[in-house]
């Protein structure tokens, strides 16, 4: 429902001196583009070392591993944080790598709880489950080399509560889809808007762990999200 | 909070202040590191101004067209099932968020870092129908802890106090035990257990909005600590409150102008959350709202797009401005006595709140022009302030009583060239005792209300007109 619209923009129009035309979309003569051009002449193998150097700025891990060798990684990464129990979308393309040997059969053989996010139960169910898992794991659309981001999108099984509520969080990618900067992948999610579709309930850039400089300026990594991140990128896919 | 803190006169906070020797070095050290980070941040892109012209045209071209952009959003937030209200007053804003709450029976309201939502006093508004509303920014929560302590910078709220004061304040309030650590880390840590259990009992998430999109109906909000992902995801009700200039056409101007704002603000290339919503959560999603609220906010906006302060319309809240100030640094953000404090606030207060109370505003100003040209968008802050002035002058009829008796001074002394020749030789000996490497820090008499907010430089021992004279004499090819 849109409430109190028409005399809210009259004020603004009767503020602009000219007549309201709703229909006539304004044109934009951009004169400059500077996001256009940065980094954007890179391959992708140029931009993979990049990503590399700036999540290091940002205290976050890179693992690259081929699709043979990922579960091995993952199992080995959930270890090092802890494990105790993960939490992690039910998502075909995590299906499509191998997870489920860890979560049916690795992970409980070594005490490590499996929290698949399950759409038949209600959000509470899901939210108790998740906070009280040590490890968040999800699957991202996106890498974006400058900024050292991973780009998540809500969906059925994709809960966001994954990727904030535990201490650390995996978030596997494809080095395929690595862009330069967020400018290429906000391209590619603007044409489903152009084709009249709508977006995701929520795209959510995450670039490292949560931080605050708060208390004094001084850096303190791991605030309300997750404390630890790491990102493995699947270097044949 | 309210825009205005308290009913003392900017005089008397600016002497308050000055007094504070902790949070005076704490403000500049705040401001080197913001600034610093700032400046590498834009430096590595290499071409900053071309940047800072786009973000310009984007402002500008979103500011001529706001109606047609408010109602391609509202159309597009309520096909994403979202409810869009315009409020035109605080008042109206307030009074259909006490409802949306009340619909829903809710007492527990979780915020993330909103300044539209302290510009009209919503936590009160809430709290007065017998909700809990909870600050979840973490200098946000501080604050609000320490009884509502005021912020002291737009993207910095707590930075006035040390560890030890915020250790103070967890004993005090939170039964953090009186002889633990006081390390940052391990205070951010505490809270971050505390305000879990919050998280998960939230019923209404209330956020503000960096960016809004027009033709996707998404809003899109900027956070290092992940507070505005959880207050978007758990409770089942969101609310976002929008000023109505902070708009984009679509995701491709959201983008540049995320950029902007991150390296503008912290010296990031992004913070570690950039969220962007799009109505409420889909019927197969779990989390996420099932109720979608977007409140669009005009409270005196319109005039300032109506009038000759209408460029100050294109700020993104980065506070780029704020930390490369001179006044700031010297009297801090709480002697503004207003949420918006630096340059911007000085611009942007009397806008919102009126000259009354805010007269003094324009004046804490050197006019050295480095908000200008740190601005990220092109807004002439300085110049804006010089239009305060000339319209508190001119048509108010009212400068402060210092600067009135000043310039009073100056038009007798000027308009008789024997006071006037007295007058300037005399000037630079009655300075001497009160300077300091060429600038007075502690004027006395008239001059005091000058230098408790910025320096003033010390009169030339050779006279302009002494100089002009033997200039000539010497002839044009002097560099003298």
């Amino acid at each position: 429902m849109i409430r109190n619209r028409e005399k809210f923009l009259s004020k603004i129009t009767t503020a602009l001196e000219r007549p309201f035309l709703p229909g006539m979309k304004p044109e934009k003569k951009w004169q400059h583009h500077p996001e256009e051009q940065r980094l954007s002449k890179m391959s992708i193998d140029e931009l993979l070392p990049a990503f590399i150097e700036q999540c290091s700025k940002i205290h976050t891990d890179v693992v690259t591993v081929d699709k043979a060798n990922l579960t091995l990684a993952l199992h080995n990464l959930v270890v090092k944080y802890g494990g105790e129990s993960v939490a992690l979308w039910q998502d075909e393309r995590l299906t499509a790598l191998g997870i489920s040997k860890l979560c049916e059969d690795t992970w409980p053989t070594n005490n490590i709880q499996v929290h698949i996010w399950d759409p038949t139960l209600d959000r509470t169910t899901n939210f108790e489950r998740t906070n009280a898992s040590n490890i968040g794991i999800a699957f991202a659309e996106y890498a974006l080399a400058e900024s050292g981001t991973v780009v998540l999108q809500s969906a059925a099984g994709q809960g966001k509560a994954i990727g904030l509520l535990p201490n650390a969080f995996i978030a596997i990618v494809n080095k395929s889809t690595l862009k330069p900067r967020i400018t290429q992948a906000v391209a590619e999610i603007h044409q489903i808007v152009e084709a009249g579709e709508l977006l995701p309930a929520s795209i959510d850039f995450v670039s490292g762990p949560s931080n605050s400089a708060d208390i004094e300026m001084d850096l303190v990594v791991g605030v309300h999200g997750p404390i630890y991140v790491t990102y493995i990128v699947v270097t044949d896919e | 909070m309210a825009i205005k803190f308290n009913e003392q006169s900017f005089k008397v906070n600016v002497n308050d202040n000055l007094d504070k020797d902790f949070m005076r070095g704490a403000v500049a050290a705040a401001q080197n590191r913001l600034h610093g980070g700032r400046l590498t941040a834009v430096e590595e892109l290499g071409n900053w101004d071309e940047w800072r012209n786009h973000g310009e045209e984007i402002r500008q071209h979103v500011l001529d067209n706001l109606d047609y952009y408010l109602y391609e959003l509202s159309e597009n937030v309520e096909k994403a099932g979202g409810h869009v209200f315009f409020a035109e007053t605080a008042e109206e804003a307030n009074d259909y968020i006490q409802q949306v709450v009340k619909s829903k029976n809710a007492t527990r309201v979780l915020k993330s870092k909103s300044m539209v939502t302290e510009e009209i006093s919503l936590n009160e508004a809430l709290e007065k129908i017998g909700c809990t509303v909870l600050e979840t920014d973490l200098g946000e929560y501080i604050l609000q802890l320490d009884d509502h302590d005021k912020p002291s910078h737009i993207v910095a709220p707590s930075v006035h106090k040390n560890r030890h004061q915020i250790k103070d304040v967890f004993v005090k309030k939170l039964n953090y035990p009186a002889d633990g650590s006081s390390d940052a880390a391990d205070l951010a840590r505490f809270v971050r257990t505390i305000l879990r259990d919050d998280y998960m009992k939230a019923e209404i998430g209330i956020t503000g909005c960096n960016f809004a999109v027009a033709d996707s109906g998404s809003i899109c909000l900027v956070t290092n600590e992940g507070n505005a992902g959880l207050v978007s995801t758990i409770p089942e009700t969101q609310i976002v409150v929008m000023g109505m200039e902070r708009i984009v056409p679509t995701l491709k101007e959201m983008e540049v102008l995320v950029n902007m704002l991150t390296r503008s603000a912290v010296g990031q290339k992004l913070t570690s959350y950039v969220n962007v919503i799009t109505g409420p959560k889909r019927p197969t999603d779990v989390d996420g709202p099932e109720a979608f609220h977007l409140v669009i906010l005009d409270n005196g906006r319109s005039d300032i797009l109506a009038g000759e302060f209408k460029s100050v319309l294109q700020c993104i809240r980065c506070a780029a401005c704020v930390n490369v100030c001179p006044v700031y640094r010297h009297i801090g953000g709480h002697s503004y006595n207003s949420i918006y404090s630096g340059p911007i606030g000085a611009v942007l207060t009397p806008l919102l709140a009126g000259y009354d109370d805010f007269k003094e505003l324009p004046y804490a100003s050197s006019l050295c022009g480095a908000c200008t040209d740190a601005c990220p968008v092109k807004i002439p802050l300085h110049e804006l302030l010089l239009k305060h002035r000339q319209i508190i002058v001119e048509q108010e009829g009212r400068a402060p009583l210092s600067e009135g008796l000043m310039m009073k001074g100056f038009s007798v002394g000027a308009s008789n060239s024997k006071l006037f020749n007295i007058g300037t030789k005399v000037a630079a000996t009655v300075m001497k005792p009160l300077s300091k490497d060429q600038m007075i820090s502690k004027g006395i008499g008239p001059l005091k209300d000058w230098t408790d907010i910025r320096d003033f430089p010390i009169v030339e021992r050779e006279k302009l007109r002494d100089w002009f004279d033997k200039r000539q004499k010497k002839g044009a090819n002097s560099n003298d």
